[in-house]
């Protein structure tokens, strides 16, 4: 199997790059350097299960997949299933009665990437996301992060279609909101503080 | 015609799978119409390119990387050579 098998040589080549992967996705340190450690000792205790078709790195990015969800999966355990759904204020706040818009979203017409090449979005933007409750993140997380279908993550999370598709309107809805008063609107009246 | 929050709802699902042909003919219609929900829309579209674009910068950002305490943590669990294993820093 050669030198890549070698689980002393794992950390030095594969640590940092798993440790970003977790961290995109968990949104922690301390629970991304944990499911990183879990990443490694399963991969140790598996080793022999390694059919040397896919890279190393392809190999422990597999592993760190299932130790993420799992990872999501405990988080949602500890949320009462009756709340799922009416835990937090009801972000449709933004619409009346009548479901016309209350709060009008704004205006974001310039090029996205006169945004997404500047520093103090990504800290905005990192805060919005820190904003939601973690519930929702997590469920964000997992289709525009870890990109996967709606299917997949219903089965994973154990969801219906219904109520996946609310919880990641919810969040969208919170995180546009969150930019349009953080970020677009102020960059309207000026730079920040 | 649907409203403004049943349209937002149908834009946020249309990122996540191909609307059945009812509910794409009725947000097309609903944003003919509406004034506001276009920006929604395009909102949502931004929401989407700025999530791919923070996953790829981060996951490419070497300044991002395990703490010491993690790696040496990793690094004794991880050392099969048993003599190391007491030794971890030789």
């Amino acid at each position: 199997m050669g030198q890549t098998m070698n689980p002393d040589t794992w950390l030095k080549e594969h640590g940092d790059y798993l440790f970003r992967y977790a961290l995109v996705r968990l949104r922690d340190r301390t629970n991304a350097e944990d499911v990183v450690q879990e990443t490694f000792l399963a991969a140790l205790k598996g080793k022999e299960q390694f059919r040397g078709q896919a890279s190393v790195k392809t190999w422990l990015v597999g592993i760190l997949k299932h130790k993420i969800i799992d990872h999501f999966r405990k988080n949602s355990r500890e949320v009462p299933v009756t709340n799922l759904l009416s835990a937090d204020e009801s972000p449709e706040d933004v619409f009346d009665a009548n479901g016309k818009w209350k709060e009008e979203p704004g205006v974001w017409r310039e090029d996205p990437a006169d945004h997404l090449e500047k520093k103090e979005f990504w800290k905005i933007f990192r805060e919005c996301l820190a904003g939601l409750p973690r519930r929702l993140a997590d469920l964000f997380s997992l289709r525009e992060f870890e990109g996967l279908k709606t299917e997949e993550i219903c089965n994973q999370m154990d969801l219906s279609t219904t109520n996946l598709n609310v919880q990641l309107y919810r969040a969208r809805l919170r995180l546009a909101r969150c930019l349009d008063v953080n970020w677009f609107e102020r960059k309207e009246k000026g730079p920040l503080k | 015609m649907i409203t403004c929050e049943e349209a937002s709802r149908l834009m946020s699902e249309s990122l996540d799978r191909k609307l059945p042909l009812g509910k794409r003919i009725a947000l097309r219609i609903h944003l003919l119409m509406c004034k506001l929900c276009p920006r929604f829309l395009q909102q949502m579209l931004f929401l989407k390119e700025a999530s791919d674009h923070y996953k790829e910068e981060i996951e490419e950002d070497s300044s991002y990387s395990l703490s010491t305490n993690a790696r040496e943590r990793i690094k004794s669990l991880l050392t099969t050579d048993p003599e190391k294993k007491d030794h971890p820093h030789d």
